[in-house]
C-alpha cells in the first residue's frame, strides 16, 4: 500500500480510477448480462414474435408502471427503508387524478400535476410515521398502504373513474416519438431524474449514508430527519407519477387494483443490485431489475406458459438474484 | 521471571507451543513464520501493531480458521479443536476485543450459552443457570446481577461477563486480545488483579495490549510479533518500553512526553473563550457540567466510565435532549436540536467508537471523508461537485498521510489508525472551529496514535479548539492543556497541565466505585462517600 502523498499523478491523469464502488457495478453487470440471457433465450425459442420491434416496444411499454414505482422505492430501499404504499397508494393517486380531471373538471394538465403531488403527500405521511415519529419504515407504509387501498375505494364510490378528454390516455399511449409511446419516454426521463438524484446531488449520497449507517450519518452532521422525510417524499411522487401513467394507459382509475405492485416494484430493486439492508442503490440497477421482470413476463406469454408457472419463476429468478449477491459479498468479506 | 532459553523443568511446563505457523488469506499472509510458547504460571504479553497478525493467531488456536501449515502443541498434546466453544471446553478460552455477548440474554444465560442444562433435554432451568452464575460471580468477585440483560450492561460489565464465561471452563489458558482498550484506568487495574488471581503454578495467560504502560505491572514476559512474523521474546523486567516499541515498529521511537513544558500557560489564559458551558444538564448520565474552551487549547476530559463525559459532548451537539444549562458559541447562547445543526456551528464531534458510530464501513474512503462537508462546501445548483470534493478529500488525505491505495477502497480495508485519520480528515474537510474527539486512538497502534497526537497538537497550534475526551490518563495528560475531570455526571475539577498528574486526576474523578467495578480489586473506595452498589447497578442499567 503506498501513500496517497506518494503518487501526485492521481490527481492530475484522473484516468483509470474505479468510477463508482466496485460491488454496485458488478451487480449492474451480472444484472444486465442476465437481462441479455433472458431475452436471447426468448428470441431462440421465439424467433418469430419475441425479438421483434413490435413486441420490444411492448415490453418497454409494460414495465413503464413497475419502473417508475421501482424508481422511487430505490431511494427509499436505499436508507434502509420500506415503501409497501406504492401499490395501492398508486391506486388512489389514480383516483384521485380521475376526481380531479373527471369530476372537478380541472385541465388535465393540472390535474396530472396535482395527482403527482397528491402521491407526495402520501410520501411526506409516510415520512412523517418514519422519520418524525420513529415507526418501523415496514409499519408505517403498512399502515399506509391499507389507508390508500381504503380511500381509493371510499373516495370513488368502489367504481371506476372513467377518462373522456383524449389528451389524458394521450400521455401514455401518443407518440411523439413515432412507434414509441410516450408512457417510455416518460420512464426513460424519470430514470434520468432518478439517476441524477441518486448520484449527483445530496439526496443521494445521504440516502446512502443514512442506509449505510443511520447514528454514524447523524453524527457526522447530516439532518437524518430532514433527507428521511424528503426520500420519502420523492418515492410518494414517484408513486403520483405512476398512478397517472396506469390510469392514462387504462383510460380510467380503478379503485381496487394497485395490491401486489409493490412486491413487483421491491423486486425489481432488489434484481437491480440495491441492497435490501441499506446503503447501496443503483438506479441503472433497477431499470434493468424492472425490465428483467417485464422480459420474463412478456416472453413466458409468449410461450403460453401459465401465468402460475410465470410466478413460479420469477420468484426463481429473485432467490437467485440476491443470492449470487450475498455469495459475491461473503467472497469479499473473506478476501 | 524465566530463561528465554526453555528448560525441562516441570515447573516450567509449556501450555501452548506453536511453531512455524502460516495463514495466507488471498493476497494477504496473514501468518508467515509465527511461533509462541506459553508456560505454565506466567503472563505473556503479545505485542504487535495492528495488522501484526495477533488476531488471526487467536483464531487460529480456537479452530475458526484453519492454519495452512505450522505445529500446534496444547498440553504436551497436538491441539485438535473444531471451534470456540470445543476449545473453550478443552481449557483453551479466549475473550475477544469484539465482545461477543448476546444483547436479548441475561448475563447467566450468555455465559451459560450452548451449555445450558447439563442434563440434555428442551427445555432449560433459568433459577438453575443463575445460580450457578452467582457462584461462579462470586468466586471471581464480580459485582454483577445474573439476571440483568447484557444490552443494559456498560462495556466494562460485559468484558468482565465475558471474563466470568472464560473462566466458567477451568481454563488452563487464558488469551485476551486487547481486554483493556475499553476500559478505564480503574477498570483496567481491576481486570489486573483478576488476571494475577487466575495465574497458578497450572495455568497461563496471553495478553494482548496495545497500553504499553500497563505491561510493565501484568506480565511476566513479552513477545512481540511484526507482519506475521515472530520477532523477539524477553522478560518483561528491565526491558523498557521504548524498547518494546521499537521492536513492534522497526523503527526508534519515544513513547515519553515529546512536547515542550507548558511555558505558554499564562499567555493561553488571554486568549478568548470560544466555547463556554454552564451547568449542562442531560439526565441521567450529565447532571451539572461547566466549562470553558479558548481558542486554540486543548482541553482534556478525563473520568471513569459512565461519569458522562461522552454524554456531556452529545447533549452539547444536540444528539442527547438538553433538559438545562446554557451553551455559548462566541458569546451567542446556541441551543443545537441535531448534530447537524453543531456541525453548521462550526462544531464537530467524532464519537467514541469507530467502528459502531464514526464510520460507514461498507463505504468507500471518498465516502466517509465527504460526507459531511458534502452540503456545505461542495454543492452547487443542487448538484453535488464531486471533483472538487474528490480533489479535497485527496489532499486532505495526503496531508493526514492515510494509507490507502486509493480513495475508492472500502473503508473497512484500512487500519484502525488511517479508519480515525480519515473521521479526522471529515471534520478538517468541514473546516469546523471546534472539534470534540472521543477516544481518538482507542484500538490503534502506536505508530498511528504519535502520528494522530502530533495532529491534535498541530491543529490546536493552528488556533482550533479541541476537546479531548480519553480513558487513558496518559493520552489526556500529554495533549490537554487543562483537564477536566468528571465524575457522576459533574466536573469534579479542572486541572492546569502543569498540575495534572495522574494521582490529581485520579483523586477527582473516584467519587465512587465505578458500575461493575469487582469488589476485590477496589483499590480504596472513597471514605466520605459510602459505596451505594445500588445505584452503581441501576447506572449501568439505564
Amino acid at each position: 500500500m503506498s501513500t496517497l502523498a506518494a503518487s501526485p499523478t492521481r490527481e492530475e491523469s484522473g484516468t483509470g480510477r474505479p468510477r463508482g464502488p466496485r460491488r454496485v457495478r458488478l451487480q449492474q453487470l451480472l444484472a444486465a448480462g442476465t437481462l441479455v440471457l433472458i431475452f436471447l433465450a426468448f428470441s431462440i425459442a421465439s424467433p418469430s414474435i419475441f425479438p421483434t420491434w413490435g413486441n420490444i416496444v411492448t415490453i418497454l411499454y409494460s414495465t413503464v408502471v413497475i419502473g417508475l414505482l421501482a424508481l422511487g422505492a430505490t431511494f427509499v430501499i436505499t436508507t434502509a427503508g420500506i415503501d409497501l404504499s406504492v401499490g395501492t397508494g398508486m391506486a388512489l393517486c389514480a383516483v384521485m387524478s380521475g376526481m380531479f380531471i373527471v369530476n372537478w373538471g380541472i385541465p388535465v394538465p393540472l390535474g396530472i400535476v396535482l395527482a403527482i403531488l397528491f402521491g407526495g403527500l402520501i410520501g411526506l405521511i409516510n415520512g412523517v410515521s418514519v422519520a418524525i415519529l420513529d415507526l418501523p419504515p415496514f409499519i408505517a407504509t403498512l399502515a399506509m398502504m391499507m389507508v390508500a387501498s381504503g380511500l381509493a375505494l371510499v373516495i370513488s364510490g368502489a367504481a371506476p373513474i372513467y377518462f373522456e378528454d383524449p389528451s389524458y390516455m394521450g400521455f401514455s399511449t401518443g407518440t411523439i416519438i413515432p412507434s414509441i409511446p410516450n408512457a417510455v419516454l416518460v420512464l426513460a426521463l424519470a430514470a434520468v431524474i432518478a439517476a441524477v438524484l441518486m448520484s449527483r446531488t445530496l439526496l443521494g449520497r445521504y440516502a446512502t449514508a443514512i442506509g449505510s449507517h443511520q447514528e454514524a450519518a447523524e453524527l457526522a452532521g447530516v439532518a437524518v430527519r430532514k433527507w428521511l422525510m424528503i426520500v420519502y417524499i420523492v418515492g410518494g411522487l414517484f408513486t403520483g407519477l405512476a398512478g397517472v401513467m396506469i390510469s392514462a394507459r387504462l383510460g380510467s382509475a380503478q379503485p381496487a387494483t394497485g395490491m401486489g405492485y409493490e412486491l413487483d416494484a421491491i423486486a425489481a430493486v432488489v434484481i437491480g443490485g440495491t441492497s435490501l439492508s441499506g446503503g447501496r442503490g443503483t438506479i441503472v440497477g433497477t431499470v434493468i431489475g424492472a425490465l428483467i421482470i417485464s422480459v420474463l413476463t412478456n416472453g413466458l406469454q409468449i410461450l403460453s406458459i401459465l401465468q402460475e408457472w410465470q410466478d413460479v419463476l420469477l420468484g426463481a429468478v429473485i432467490l437467485v438474484a440476491v443470492f449470487i449477491d450475498r455469495l459475491r459479498r461473503r467472497a469479499e468479506r473473506t478476501a | 521471571m524465566t530463561d528465554p532459553q526453555r528448560a525441562p523443568d516441570p515447573e516450567d511446563e509449556l501450555l501452548l507451543e506453536v511453531r512455524g505457523a502460516v495463514k495466507t488469506f488471498p493476497g494477504v499472509r496473514a501468518l508467515s513464520d509465527m511461533r509462541l510458547d506459553l508456560r505454565a504460571g506466567e503472563v505473556l504479553a503479545l505485542v504487535g501493531e495492528n495488522g501484526a497478525g495477533k488476531s488471526t493467531l487467536m483464531k487460529v488456536l480456537t479452530g475458526v480458521h484453519r492454519p495452512d501449515t505450522g505445529e500446534f502443541r496444547y498440553l504436551g498434546r497436538p491441539l485438535r479443536v473444531s471451534g470456540p466453544l470445543d476449545a473453550a471446553r478443552q481449557g483453551l478460552a479466549i475473550i475477544h476485543q469484539e465482545l461477543n455477548l448476546i444483547p436479548a440474554l441475561t448475563v447467566a444465560q450468555n455465559i451459560f450459552l450452548r451449555r445450558e442444562n447439563p442434563a440434555a433435554g428442551l427445555f432449560t432451568r433459568p433459577r438453575d443457570l443463575e445460580s450457578r452464575t452467582k457462584d461462579l460471580l462470586e468466586r471471581l468477585g464480580m459485582d454483577l446481577d445474573p439476571s440483568a440483560r447484557a444490552e443494559d450492561l456498560t462495556v466494562a460489565q460485559q468484558q468482565m461477563v465475558e471474563i466470568a464465561k472464560a473462566l466458567s471452563f477451568d481454563a488452563r489458558v487464558l488469551v485476551m486480545d486487547e481486554p483493556t482498550a475499553a476500559l478505564n484506568e480503574t477498570e483496567a487495574g481491576a481486570l489486573h488483579t483478576l488476571i494475577r488471581d487466575f495465574v497458578t503454578p497450572r495455568t497461563g495467560v496471553v495478553f494482548i495490549s496495545h497500553r504499553m504502560e500497563e505491561l510493565r505491572g501484568l506480565a511476566d514476559r513479552v513477545q512481540v510479533i511484526r507482519d506475521g512474523d515472530y520477532v523477539d521474546d524477553f522478560p518483561m523486567a528491565g526491558a523498557t518500553l521504548d524498547e518494546v516499541v521499537t521492536k513492534m515498529v522497526g523503527r526508534p521511537v519515544t513513547t515519553g512526553r515529546a512536547r515542550a513544558p507548558r511555558d505558554a500557560q499564562s499567555d493561553r489564559e488571554d486568549r478568548p473563550v470560544l466555547l463556554s458551558v454552564e451547568h449542562l444538564r442531560s439526565e441521567p448520565l450529565v447532571r451539572d457540567v461547566s466549562f470553558e474552551l479558548r481558542e486554540g487549547e486543548i482541553l482534556g476530559f478525563a473520568g471513569l466510565m459512565g461519569a458522562g463525559r461522552t454524554e456531556t459532548a452529545r447533549a452539547l451537539i444536540g444528539s442527547l435532549p438538553r433538559q438545562g444549562g446554557e451553551v455559548r458559541l462566541r458569546g451567542r447562547p446556541v441551543a443545537f436540536r441535531s448534530p447537524a445543526q453543531a456541525a453548521r456551528a462550526g462544531i464537530g464531534y467524532l464519537p467514541e467508537d469507530r467502528k459502531r458510530l464514526g464510520l460507514m464501513l461498507e463505504s468507500s474512503v471518498l465516502a466517509n471523508m465527504e460526507l459531511s462537508s458534502l452540503g456545505s462546501r461542495f454543492q452547487r445548483a443542487g448538484l453535488v461537485r464531486r471533483a472538487d470534493a474528490r480533489r479535497a478529500a485527496e489532499e486532505q488525505a495526503s496531508a493526514l498521510r492515510i494509507r490507502t491505495p486509493h480513495l475508492e477502497q472500502p473503508i473497512k480495508n484500512l487500519s484502525g489508525g488511517n479508519q480515525q485519520k480519515a473521521v479526522i480528515g471529515r471534520w478538517l474537510m468541514r473546516e469546523s472551529d471546534v472539534l470534540i474527539f472521543d477516544e481518538p486512538t482507542r484500538g490503534i497502534d502506536v505508530g498511528a496514535k504519535e502520528e494522530i497526537h502530533s495532529l491534535l497538537e498541530d491543529l490546536a497550534a493552528q488556533g482550533r479548539s479541541l476537546i479531548v475526551i480519553s480513558s487513558e490518563l496518559p493520552e489526556v495528560l500529554r495533549l490537554a492543556h487543562r483537564v477536566v475531570v468528571m465524575a457522576e455526571g459533574r466536573v469534579a475539577g479542572v486541572l492546569d497541565a502543569g498540575d495534572a498528574d495522574p494521582e490529581s486526576v485520579m483523586r477527582l474523578a473516584a467519587v465512587e466505585e465505578a458500575p461493575g467495578h469487582p469488589r476485590a480489586a477496589d483499590p480504596d473506595p472513597a471514605p466520605e462517600r459510602g459505596r451505594t452498589d445500588a445505584s452503581a447497578t441501576t447506572e449501568g442499567h439505564r
